[in-house]
């Protein structure tokens, strides 16, 4: 017995040590993967390129001053040589730049750099959408009109050492500049390609692209000279486009396709995460995002509060949550629970039905009253646009539904006193970055309450938008408890304007073959989606 | 010919004026803003402001039509919005690819609906007749994705035969084209067999055989010939109907071609693409026909055109 004891506890002791140093192992360097994507990819250019699909790409082939630790929110120092010095009045931020950094072309980067790739961004002519992040920086808004030839808040002030200067403190800007519109380009290589950039880019990221066939694939080499010894451990990347889900599935169990970029597909979903098999290789992790209801706060009699926090306990969230098998984590609030600021006490709206009616009842609208939803036309939208429609007819109001087109839903919602109801789903409400800003200036402030915005509910409460402003201004490393505090508060207060229905937040799952490495924060990282520098294979 | 050719072409450049009038009129109304698109979601209504001035979208139409037009008549279909690449190249390097797809699928409509249309002509009322106009029913009516998906799904994934998408050579294409020309093949076998059949009961066929030439002589040498003349004809209006067919196959399939790429840019409503590729195709499908009418002319001389 003694002896069994024993020889069990050598086993295991082998086993446990076997697979924490299995854990602890290295990553192989060298191989290739291959991933699937249905759509093609438009562009690698950073400063324009901002979807799910390219913005991984974009990583791969450049680096920002700051990046975020895999899977997180903690921001790092990447091209940076350490993190930013930030002046009193929060204002100021000079960053080091790491030297000998080398683009693709083997031109050292340099911090003159930096301010060509910033105002590149904010210049008209690029189309960049992501211009109005960066017109916060001193000097901006003039280059913007035209008015000034170069940004005033940026300074050079040695090859290695640039300084950037803000109109206003702005907690949020470390954010800002770990975006992918922030990534380094070389001013040279900008103006060989032209508008063709997006086809033919130069960074200083880990893998250069090697090959580019329109509509059919892309190829991404190992940057031999990348400045972070040890990455990236694949020698290849080829990214497949123009594949329909169902068949890159199909060519994930042949062996053709080693990650699945549009995720698993709908039909196959129970399939795959019923058998036990397939199931190794499913990772899931739920965004930061939300998918929601808006109720218009200048149609009637949509402008009664009573009357939001009525279709608020009116909606069956579990059901919605059902047609889309599962995919999705309830929502309570606005923010998702992976963003910074996120109240777990917050309850939400419970689902019912009786005090909905009560509600509504109160609000003088006992026998209910007729009004739109508009929804896009794609699969499960409608079906959920019609659960919707039979959960509000339980409480006597009458739903038309208007299925249409995604660009005629986003034109609709967009326009004032026009789209009572709009359900966002297939636009849902995705973090530009970690910080709970990015949920309230492009969609809850009055600033974006206009024709055009993305505020749907078209609200605008300027007591909220002043609390906002002042804890944006909270910069100093000791204010962020409170200033993540007093977010939670100002969404609380929103919730209680039940502007929104906030439904589910998407689990996002992915399926990668056996031969493949990574983790989860690898495979869905909130930020970037998919780290390939840190991907390796069997 | 000539005169008859050279109208024909006049023809076409009226057909192509009015396909990009048609097209941009069409876009112009739709209740949509390209700028939003190009810019996304999280762009600030300022950066759509700025997008859209960049692009020309704040002038009125008839300032954007007329300078499109000018830029066309220069052989310069624009850029795209979203790729920022140029149209014209755009589509150069995706014609190729549709041109191949079109032919295979041609070539499979016309080996399977000939033969299928033929033996049914010569077997009318029997059981092979009504396999093959059953098979007809069902080729014409299957949607496109679904018979796709599954011929994928048996052929590529279940048999291994063939690959799972993707481009490449004959084994790359078989599939898609089978897919676009199956419906096609269905039609052929109709009209071929209805043709034959009336070919079949004309005098000159009586007399042939009363000559004592054998049936298949009969059929192959005098029947087939006056029977083939619609096909042709059928062929030139192929190019403008799998334009359609296209947009779904090869998005199955992954097929890099005009379809997915005018597809894409419907979805962002890249106004640039979806005109150039609306134009070459009406250019495509004014050549494509005027070639069957000159060929017709070549093998009917019954045909005279002024």
């Amino acid at each position: 017995m003694k002896r069994r004891t024993g020889t069990t506890l050598i086993g295991l002791t082998l086993l446990v040590t076997g697979v924490l140093s299995s854990a602890r192992a290295a990553p192989q360097q060298g191989g290739s993967i291959t991933v699937s994507y249905k759509d093609d990819v438009t562009t690698l250019d950073p400063a324009v390129g901002y979807d799910y699909q390219n913005w991984p790409m974009e990583k791969m082939v450049f680096d920002a001053l700051l990046d975020y630790v895999p899977g997180g929110t903690t921001l790092t120092p990447r091209l940076a040589a350490k993190m930013p010095e930030v002046s009193k009045d929060g204002k100021t931020y000079t960053f080091t730049l790491r030297t000998g950094v080398k683009f693709h072309n083997g031109r050292t980067m340099t911090a003159s750099d930096v301010k060509y790739s910033l105002e590149r961004v904010l210049d008209p002519k690029t189309k960049s959408p992501g211009q109005s992040f960066y017109t916060g920086i001193a000097g901006a808004q003039a280059f913007v009109d035209g008015k000034a030839k170069a940004v005033s808040g940026i300074t050079v002030l040695a090859p290695d050492k640039v300084r950037i200067t803000l109109d206003a403190p702005n907690a949020a800007f470390l954010n800002i500049m770990a975006m992918n519109f922030a990534f380094i380009v070389p001013k040279e290589a900008v103006a060989k390609a032209g508008a063709d950039f997006g086809h033919q880019p130069v960074g200083t990221g880990p893998f250069t692209l090697k090959s580019w066939v329109s509509g059919q694939q892309l190829e991404f080499a190992r940057n031999p000279n990348y400045f972070i010894k040890g990455m990236p451990h694949l020698d290849g990347v080829t990214v497949k486009v123009g594949l329909d889900p169902s068949v890159a599935y199909l060519s994930l169990q042949r062996g053709e396709i080693d990650l699945l970029g549009d995720g698993i597909p709908p039909a196959q979903f129970l399939q795959v995460t019923r058998d036990p098999k397939l199931k190794a290789n499913v990772f899931s992790k739920t965004s930061v995002n939300t998918t929601y209801l808006t109720l218009n706060t200048g149609i009637k009699p949509l402008n009664d509060v009573r009357v939001r926090q009525a279709i608020n306990m009116a909606i069956n969230k579990t059901k919605i949550l059902r047609i889309i098998n599962g995919r999705g984590e309830l929502a309570k609030s606005v923010l998702p629970p992976l963003m910074p600021g996120y109240d777990k006490a917050e309850a939400g709206y419970v689902y019912d039905p009786a005090k909905a009616k009560a509600l509504l009842a109160a609000a003088g609208m006992k026998s209910g009253f007729e009004t739109t939803l508009y929804t896009t036309s794609t699969d499960p939208n409608p079906r959920i646009a019609q659960s919707i429609q039979q959960d509000l007819a339980q409480i006597g109001v009458k739903v038309q539904l208007k299925s249409l087109a995604q660009s005629s839903v986003i034109d609709a919602a967009g326009t004032p006193k026009t789209a009572a109801m709009v359900w966002s789903g297939g636009l849902a409400w995705t973090q530009d970055y970690p910080d709970p800003s990015d949920f309230y200036w492009p969609i809850l402030s009055c600033k974006s309450a206009v024709q055009g915005g993305w505020n749907w509910p078209f609200v605008c409460d300027k007591a909220l938008d002043a609390r906002a402003d002042k804890a944006d201004r909270m910069v100093a490393p000791a204010q962020q408890t409170a200033r993540l505090k007093e977010y939670a508060s100002i969404f609380a207060a929103m919730n209680k304007q039940a502007v929104w229905v906030p439904v589910f937040h998407e689990v996002r799952y992915t399926m990668k073959s056996d031969r493949l490495v990574g983790s989860v924060d690898d495979l869905l990282d909130p930020t970037h989606f998919i780290n390939y520098e840190r991907l390796s294979v069997k | 010919m000539l005169t008859f050719s050279a109208s024909r072409v006049l023809q076409s450049l009226g057909v192509l004026l009015i396909a990009s009038l048609m097209t941009f009129s069409l876009i112009f109304l739709l209740p949509a803003d390209p700028a939003r698109l190009v810019a996304g979601p999280s762009a600030s209504v300022q950066t759509v402001g700025s997008i859209r001035r960049e692009l020309g979208l704040d002038r009125p139409f008839a300032a954007q039509y007329a300078l499109y037009l000018g830029h066309l008549l220069q052989g310069d279909l624009g850029r795209s919005y979203k790729q920022q690449t140029g149209v014209r190249e755009l589509i150069a390097s995706r014609v190729w690819a549709t041109f191949q797809l079109m032919l295979g699928a041609i070539f499979l409509e016309l080996l399977l609906g000939l033969p299928l249309g033929i033996w049914a002509a010569l077997r009318r009322g029997r059981w092979p007749d009504r396999l093959v106009m059953g098979f007809a029913f069902l080729g014409a009516s299957a949607p496109q994705f679904w018979l796709g998906l599954s011929l994928v799904y048996l052929l590529a994934y279940g048999l291994n035969l063939f690959p799972l998408g993707g481009y490449g050579g004959l084994s790359h294409l078989f599939l898609p084209a089978l897919t676009l020309g199956l419906g096609g093949a269905g039609w052929y076998a109709r009209v071929i067999r209805s043709s034959l059949l009336d070919v079949l009961s004309r005098d000159y066929v009586r007399t042939a055989r009363a000559k004592g030439l054998s049936g298949s002589r009969v059929v192959v040498r005098h029947a087939l010939r006056n029977a083939v003349s619609p096909i042709v004809s059928m062929i030139g209006l192929d190019i403008g109907v799998f334009m359609g067919g296209v947009v779904v196959v090869e998005s199955v399939f992954g097929w890099p071609g005009l379809g997915r790429l005018v597809w894409d840019a419907i979805r962002v409503v890249d106004i640039p693409v979806i005109v150039g590729v609306v134009i070459f195709s009406a250019l495509i499908i004014t050549l494509a026909n005027l070639l069957a009418d000159l060929v017709q002319l070549l093998i009917d001389p019954r045909i005279r055109y002024s």
